[in-house]
């Protein structure tokens, strides 16, 4: 039965059909006029009893450089999933700007209306080379009919080669994405989302198994990136959230436990006890 | 001369479709001029035994050709293409059916025999325009298409993949293997459709029209060939393959994945509709047997044994099994099918991409080697 049951959990995330919700593709929709671009009220998940989210509630402003430390189940991955629209949650409510409500939307559509995501897994195309990963992620017409009759403009062609600029893969462009190291990975995922031209960019854990100096290219990368666009990233290393963080919100037990600077954290006595003083080594 | 250039535009890189073109064109040529025009007497002659057995094999061919879009390319293993290729099949049949007119049996104008058999009185609507032989063929591409289309629409929709898919398409073929077993359906039942005459007013018996069927089926397998290719170089099979190897990735950037999938399905089932309709000439029978689910699992060993996503391996793949069966069948029918599974574990355990991918990695050893 349950096996069964897992068959069709797709319906599940498939409820909202799309000919019967208005077609959202124009992105002057985003209404900032408040300043804040992704809000998320009394978001609650559960799965089997386990809650993995509870009553959460998180706002990231525009431009912002969001940090989200939390140990391991504190929800980061599954806040990344109701965002993204792989989850719906039991109840509460996301909105992108004032207007967009996020709830309603499949993967596809959210990904269109300009939230990207990065996996903590690096996931590129791997048999293409990576001028296709990003050729392939420019922001144009996804349907199957205007992919049949696909050709690259000089403009599309220019905007590729400042993408592989800002990550720091032209010399890599004809390799086969397959065969670069897993930093270069790191940053070909980040180019496929930079040039959708997301406003928010959701990064899981960017830096897991990177060298200093990969990690160091890192932080430059999203501190750069920040400002003309919203990054929230999930990450375990301290000195790099330290690093690269203005705001850093910790979450635990799938709510805000505490959000301010690195150091007002780091002197909170709640964060002391369930966090920094457990598990992680602290500076 | 456009098309010229379409043509090496869309092989540019592809040396093993270029082979395999200029081996299909001169099969093309050999194969009805060394039938008809040198004698039997002659050491050269070809019978028309083997034309028509390498006829079918071209119709295999372009149902491999078929899998291998939706298998190789897309990652959907199904093991229902039986079931499009039979329609197909079917589409035809009825055709031939009425061909027949009044030459059958019972020597009824309008319906076939096994109807006046049931002592059925009128023609079934579903059997209305059959004797339109473009009505026919579209009939034949359409019905296993819009098949797909559902079923791709629905399974794709609520993401089932991997085996669930598999199972439920094999559950399909032999779910239409029973409902055409049936004499209710009108399909002739447990003896399916036989006993054709002619084709386009040109009888299915001679020696000519057998070799002009061949070369007809030899042409439709290149243009299906290059069409493929062409499909597989755009930007649609860029990224089709992407979503076989990172369906979540493309989901996130953007990529109603569903669309995708469903697309080269029905693409896949069309290509499948027309090597059946094409087959049924051949063999000159089409019954419940077509829809056997062991043969939509035989189809994936072809493209298994050719070699993957490269298309021309699927019809190198279809061509070389199925001249093992024709011989392996007649000297030791018994041990065929054990020789058939052992071969594809085999080629899963030492092979994985195929006989294809075993040449072209000999070939880069030997390259780097010298």
């Amino acid at each position: 039965m349950s096996r069964f049951s897992k068959m069709f959990e797709g319906w599940r995330g498939e409820r909202q059909w799309s000919a019967f919700s208005p077609e959202i593709n124009s992105r002057e929709f985003i209404d900032l006029s408040h300043g804040t671009l992704l809000y998320l009220e009394n978001i609650t998940v559960s799965f089997d009893g386990f809650k993995a989210l509870d009553k959460l509630n998180l706002y990231i402003d525009k431009g912002e450089l969001r940090c989200i430390i939390g140990a391991n189940g504190a929800g980061k991955t599954t806040m990344m999933d109701v965002v993204t629209g792989k989850l719906r949650p039991d109840s509460g409510t996301a909105f992108l700007g004032q207007t967009i409500n996020l709830l309603n939307m499949s993967e596809s559509e959210i990904s269109e209306v300009g939230i990207g995501r990065k996996f903590q897994k690096p996931t590129v195309l791997e048999n293409f080379s990576v001028f296709d990963n990003l050729e392939l992620s420019l922001h144009s017409d996804r349907s199957v009919k205007a992919s049949l009759l696909a050709r690259l403009t000089g403009e599309q062609r220019d905007r590729i080669e400042e993408v592989l600029e800002i990550i720091g893969l032209q010399a890599e462009k004809e390799r086969t994405a397959g065969n670069l190291s897993h930093g270069q990975k790191q940053w070909l995922e980040i180019g496929i989302l930079l040039i959708q031209d997301p406003y928010l960019l959701l990064v899981d854990e960017p830096v897991a198994g990177m060298t200093v100096q990969e990690t160091e290219r890192t932080a430059e990368l999203l501190t750069s990136l920040a400002g003309e666009r919203s990054i929230v990233v999930v990450e375990h290393d301290m000195e790099f959230v330290r690093s690269i963080a203005n705001i850093v919100t910790v979450l635990h037990q799938g709510s805000v436990l505490a959000e301010g600077t690195m150091n007002e954290i780091q002197d909170d006595p709640k964060v002391k006890e369930v966090y920094l003083g457990s598990s992680e080594t602290s500076s | 001369m456009r098309s010229k250039s379409f043509i090496i535009e869309t092989l540019q890189g592809d040396t093993g479709g270029r082979i395999l073109i200029a081996i299909l064109l001169c099969g093309c040529v050999v194969f009805p001029v060394f039938n008809l025009l040198v004698p039997q007497s002659s050491a050269f002659h070809i019978s028309t035994y083997l034309v028509t057995l390498f006829g079918k094999y071209l119709c295999f061919a372009l149902l491999a050709l078929a899998l291998d879009l939706a298998w190789g390319y897309c990652g959907i293993l199904s093991l229902g293409h039986g079931a499009f290729f039979a329609l197909g099949g079917y589409g035809m049949g009825m055709y031939l059916m009425r061909q027949i007119g009044d030459r059958g049996v019972y020597g009824d104008p309008l319906l076939p025999d096994f109807m006046v058999f049931l002592n059925w009185t009128e023609l079934p609507w579903y059997w209305y325009g059959f004797n339109n032989f473009g009505f026919a063929m579209v009939m034949a591409m359409f019905v296993p298409g819009l098949l797909a289309f559902v079923f791709g629409w629905l399974a794709f929709r609520s993401r089932v993949t991997g085996v669930y898919l598999s199972i439920i398409l094999q559950a399909l073929t032999y779910a239409l293997m029973l409902a055409f077993f049936r004499n209710e359906m009108g399909f002739g039942g447990n003896n399916g459709l036989t006993d054709f005459k002619d084709i386009i007013g040109f009888n299915l018996q001679t020696d000519e029209t057998r070799a002009v069927l061949f070369v007809v089926t030899g042409l439709i397998l290149i243009l299906v060939y290059l069409f493929c290719r062409h499909i597989v170089k755009s930007k649609f099979g860029r990224v089709v393959v992407s979503i076989r190897d990172a369906e979540s990735r493309m989901r996130f950037i953007g990529y109603k994945v569903e669309n995708y999938k469903t697309s080269i399905f029905v693409l896949s089932a069309l290509i499948a509709g027309i090597a059946g309709a094409l087959y049924v000439p051949f063999v000159g029978i089409i019954n419940p047997g077509e829809f056997e689910p062991l043969n939509s699992i035989e189809i994936v060993i072809w493209v298994a044994i050719g070699g993957r996503s490269t298309l021309y391996g699927a019809v190198l793949g279809a061509i070389l099994v199925n001249y093992a069966k024709t011989r392996f069948t007649a000297v030791m029918p018994e041990v065929w099918l054990f020789a058939l599974g052992g071969l594809f574990i085999f080629v899963t355990l030492f092979l994985p991409k195929g006989l294809v991918g075993f040449f072209s990695d000999l070939k880069e050893k030997m390259e780097k080697k010298a």
